[in-house]
């Protein structure tokens, strides 16, 4: 009997072998599959919440756009934005109820801990009973003059992006009118959905940056890319072109008119160029794009990283976002038709000359142009995240900057910058109101018409100092801001890049 | 067997230790419940130590005096398991002005101490037992089958499986499964010359030889088809085959036990709906479709808070096994592996082995028969049934209802494996007193 009740032994302990085998299969080998069942939502929510979310900080490493705090609740740490509405875009939001969004969503991993180049240190953290660490996000903002650019904007409905032209860097990002992060953050789900119900029905669109998530048309800035594209194609910034007051436009019975309907160059019979960009002359640049045709025109704007449209049929294209590496700043392309849409229709392509019709942009994707003109005629990356660290503050990756794309010859480049500087010279559509003392700076102004009876939207791009340029800026003021249907792109957004340019040199960059 | 006593002797000490580590380790798991919960420790600590801790206290002192060569780990590992039920317990069901939960499951393993204890008392030779061969084993088939009885049976949760005799109720099965074990012990000692030897042709036994095996079988279906209880009927059936096979040592009884088992199943789940849920569930727990329905939910649950405890869990306090339906009861396993993790579930499981290493090796060590059948099958019923509940619970196979042994919320499982306890104290005592005694005289 000894030998059977042995042999029980082994098949009793076999069963419970079983059972040892299976919980560490439920329990760990097949966990995160299990666990992962949106039928478990609520232990999600919660594991999520157990660990100590790394913060996002600024360029200077110390400066917190984001962190976590320890609260007393079910949900273990608490997600505060300290400067909420200031950074709401490149932050995004962390809710629990409307999950994640901008830098929230595509730095998870490394904030919460769970990326690869964390796991010695989660794994440690996990052994030692310790709660979850994830690592810090080093974004490239610099925080001076983020202040800068939201000082200097002031009220006005509108935003400001600045760049490093060299990297690709986006120093300072500001979207009026903004949102609280913190709303959508803290609180109970009920408190947290109602935040969100007024965000959503507020006809402003606090939720929605205007910086990078919507387009708007960029009006005479657009000029920098009809005049690039002449000098790619054989134009030389003294060539001249015939100077009407007004465009007769081909196949209609319209006219493509100056700005207050004057006469460019006090009515000179022709004008270079040159000349036309300082002052902004729409006569000469329809004739410019009508000289160009559609194909030139169209491929120049998608070098600097414009995407086609075809409307009305296709008013969308096929990537219409820049969706980079997670490193990257996202944003919402420009947009120019293609060929097709102006075929027979030459009037057309002479409003999309000066960044009129179906041409749209934001202020991003205009700093990248001016960052492609101030950097010879490289256009990097939009770097937003520089570096992670990991809870001992130690370097554990680095995002080196990228080259995005070069949509212009140095030769270009550099009688774009002599355009661009005329701009902010006496003469110039700019001056006084972009001139800064002992700096020379590069820019273009924009007057965008939108809709009848809208007050135009006022745009300055720029870039400084125009010889060894360390910061681009590019400024949109909704409807013109306090000035309404007076303002210009010179009178109203020329001084808030001048602040924001003024705040960069003496911070440093310079 | 000399040496064997030698080993044994200085264990007795061993056991007082084992059992105040194994009692400071479960208050430790309440107090951390209560720290973490409500950020004290629970005011009626001292009480409950006092309580229980002076219960186990006793039950040593009693076991050291009437079974002084007893194995001392046994009393120690239902310590820790009963204690750590009793915290999981309380953390999972909140007290009400109605009363509270671990309350009554103090109260009940109150009861349990004071079963183990007067079984270890009135058992004085667990050889008494083997007199009453026939009574003991009527009295454990009418407490099988008493809740069928209509007046005083009780269905609760689709099984009846309850007696209810004025407020209180009951469940009579696990006593009779107790009386079963000893009534097979007592009569397959008896007839396991007979039982080996007679052989019909081909090597099949007669059917008259037969008939022990049938009406075990029987009773299993009866206890399937008319009380619902498929753990239950599951597990005396398979204590049954277990203890046939280990006294005759006739692997013709294992082959055949097992196509009456894969009978009875066939039939029942041709016939019972119930038994065809029970494998649905099991088979599409965490399918999307199904996965927010009762039945499949619970084995989901169950998963989820399995798996979201990981290698160490969420914690005591920490996690979120109250969306677990039933996790004081049948789920009980599940609730200590999300908080106390793959090392809590580990570590529970050892203390199973424990039980299945200590009363099997006893059985080996007993010299007679009765003895080794009955330590044999005590343990058996004890492993198969955390088998039963933890493979179901951990979705091993399906789902089932039946207790954790020592673990679970439940007075009549409680107070029943406490006896059980006590029966394998008493047969790793039996032998060794006699010898001593003799050797004084």
């Amino acid at each position: 009997m000894d030998r059977r009740i042995r042999r029980l032994g082994l098949a009793l302990s076999a069963l419970m072998m079983l059972l040892f085998a299976q919980v560490s299969y439920v329990q760990v080998f097949a966990a995160s599959r299990i666990a992962d069942n949106p039928a478990n939502a609520y232990r999600q929510i919660v594991a999520e919440y157990d660990v100590f979310r790394g913060p996002i900080l600024a360029s200077d490493g110390t400066t917190a756009l984001a962190l976590s705090r320890r609260t007393k609740g079910t949900f273990t740490y608490q997600r505060r934005y300290p400067n909420g509405p200031l950074y709401a875009g490149l932050t995004g939001f962390y809710s629990r109820v409307f999950g994640k969004t901008e830098l929230e969503r595509s730095m998870n991993a490394y904030l919460n801990g769970d990326a690869g180049e964390l796991a010695a240190q989660t794994f440690a953290d996990l052994l030692l009973g310790r709660p979850k660490k994830g690592g810090a996000v080093v974004t490239t903002i610099d925080p001076i003059i983020q202040a800068a650019a939201e000082r200097a904007l002031g009220s006005n409905p509108g935003a400001v992006v600045a760049m490093q032209p060299s990297t690709g860097d986006i120093i300072a990002l500001v979207s009026n009118p903004s949102y609280d992060p913190n709303a959508l953050t803290a609180g109970t789900s009920d408190e947290i959905k109602t935040a969100w119900d007024q965000l959503s029905a507020d006809p402003s669109n606090p939720l929605v940056a205007r910086s990078n998530d919507e387009l708007f048309p960029p009006g005479s800035t657009f000029k920098i890319i009809t005049a690039a594209a002449a000098l790619e194609n054989g134009y030389g910034p003294d060539s001249a072109w015939p100077n009407p007051r007004e465009l007769d436009l081909p196949l209609s019975t319209g006219t493509l008119q100056n700005f207050g309907g004057a006469w460019c160059a006090g009515g000179a019979k022709q004008i270079t160029l040159a000349h036309a960009f300082q002052i902004s002359c729409n006569v000469t640049f329809g004739e410019v794009g009508l000289a160009l045709g559609p194909e030139k025109l169209q491929s120049q704007a998608e070098a600097f990283g414009f995407c086609r449209t075809n409307p009305p049929v296709q008013t969308d294209c096929a990537s219409p976002t820049f969706q980079g590496e997670p490193w990257t700043m996202p944003f919402v392309t420009g947009r120019f038709p293609e060929a097709a849409y102006f075929q027979g229709n030459d009037p057309l392509l002479a409003i999309s000359s000066i960044g009129q019709d179906n041409v749209l942009a934001n202020p991003i994707q205009m700093a990248l142009v001016a960052s492609a003109i101030a950097n010879g005629g490289i256009q990097m990356q939009p770097r937003l995240v520089s570096e992670i660290r990991d809870p001992n503050g130690r370097v554990v990756k680095t995002f080196p900057p990228e080259p995005y794309g070069t949509p212009i010859s140095p030769q270009t480049a550099a009688r774009m910058t002599a355009f661009m500087t005329s701009v902010t010279q006496p003469g110039g559509t700019a001056y006084p109101y972009a001139a800064i003392p002992g700096v020379t700076v590069a820019g273009k102004t924009g007057t965008a018409q939108h809709g009848d009876g809208a007050d135009p939207h006022a745009w300055f791009v720029a870039f400084a100092p125009a010889g060894h340029p360390q910061i681009v800026v590019a400024v949109i003021v909704l409807d013109g801001g306090s000035l309404g249907s007076e303002a210009t792109g010179g009178h109203v957004a020329a001084p808030i890049a001048k602040i924001v340019i003024e705040a960069a040199l003496q911070a440093g960059l310079g | 067997m000399s040496s064997a006593l030698e080993i044994r002797t200085p264990r007795r000490r061993t056991g007082l230790l084992l059992l105040l580590m194994g009692l400071a380790i479960g208050f430790g798991a309440y107090a951390n419940v209560g720290l973490a919960r409500r950020g004290r420790i629970p005011g009626n600590l001292a009480f409950y130590v006092a309580l229980i801790g002076g219960g186990f206290l006793i039950a040593y002192v009693v076991q050291r005096k009437v079974a002084p060569h007893a194995d001392a780990v046994f009393l120690p590992v239902a310590a820790v398991l009963a204690v750590i039920g009793f915290a999981m317990i309380f953390r999972l069901v909140r007290p009400t002005p109605d009363g509270s939960l671990a309350a009554e499951q103090a109260t009940w393993m109150m009861i349990g101490l004071a079963g183990f204890i007067g079984t270890l008392l009135f058992v004085r030779d667990d050889r008494q037992l083997d007199s009453f061969t026939y009574t003991i084993g009527l009295a454990g088939l009418v407490l099988l089958l008493l809740p069928i009885l209509p007046g005083i049976g009780q269905t609760i949760n689709g099984a009846r499986l309850w007696v209810g005799i004025g407020p209180i109720s009951f469940q009579p099965s696990e006593f009779g499964k107790i009386l079963v074990v000893v009534f097979l012990a007592s009569y397959l000692e008896s007839k396991r010359e007979l039982l080996s030897t007679g052989m019909g042709r081909f090597g099949i036994p007669r059917v008259k030889d037969l008939g022990p095996l049938l009406l075990a079988w029987g009773t299993s279906l009866v206890i399937l088809f008319a009380e619902k209880d498929l753990g239950a009927s599951l597990l005396y059936f398979g204590v049954f085959v277990v203890m046939l096979w280990v006294a005759t040592g006739r692997p013709v009884y294992l082959v055949m036990g097992l196509l009456l088992f894969a009978a009875g199943s066939g039939v029942g789940y041709v016939v019972l709906p119930h038994v065809q849920q029970r494998i649905d569930y099991w088979l599409h727990a965490l399918e999307a479709k199904h996965v927010y329905e009762l039945g499949y939910g619970q084995i989901a649950q169950g998963q989820f808070g399995l798996a979201s405890g990981g290698l160490v869990g969420t914690g005591l306090g920490a996690g979120s096994p109250t969306l677990i339906p039933y996790a004081e009861t049948d789920f009980i396993f599940a609730a200590i592996g999300e908080e106390l993790g793959l090392l809590g579930t580990c570590a529970v499981l050892l203390l199973y082995v424990v039980i299945l290493d200590r009363g099997l090796r006893l059985a080996v060590e007993r010299t007679d028969g009765f003895g080794k059948l009955l330590a044999a099958g005590l343990t058996t019923s004890i492993v198969l049934q955390t088998f039963v509940i933890v493979g179901g619970v951990t979705r091993l196979i399906p789902l089932t209802g039946i207790t954790l042994p020592f673990v679970s919320y439940g007075g009549s499982s409680l107070v029943a494996n406490f006896v059980i306890l006590a029966l394998l104290v008493r047969v790793s005592a039996g032998p060794w007193q006699r010898k001593l005694k003799s050797a004084d005289g």
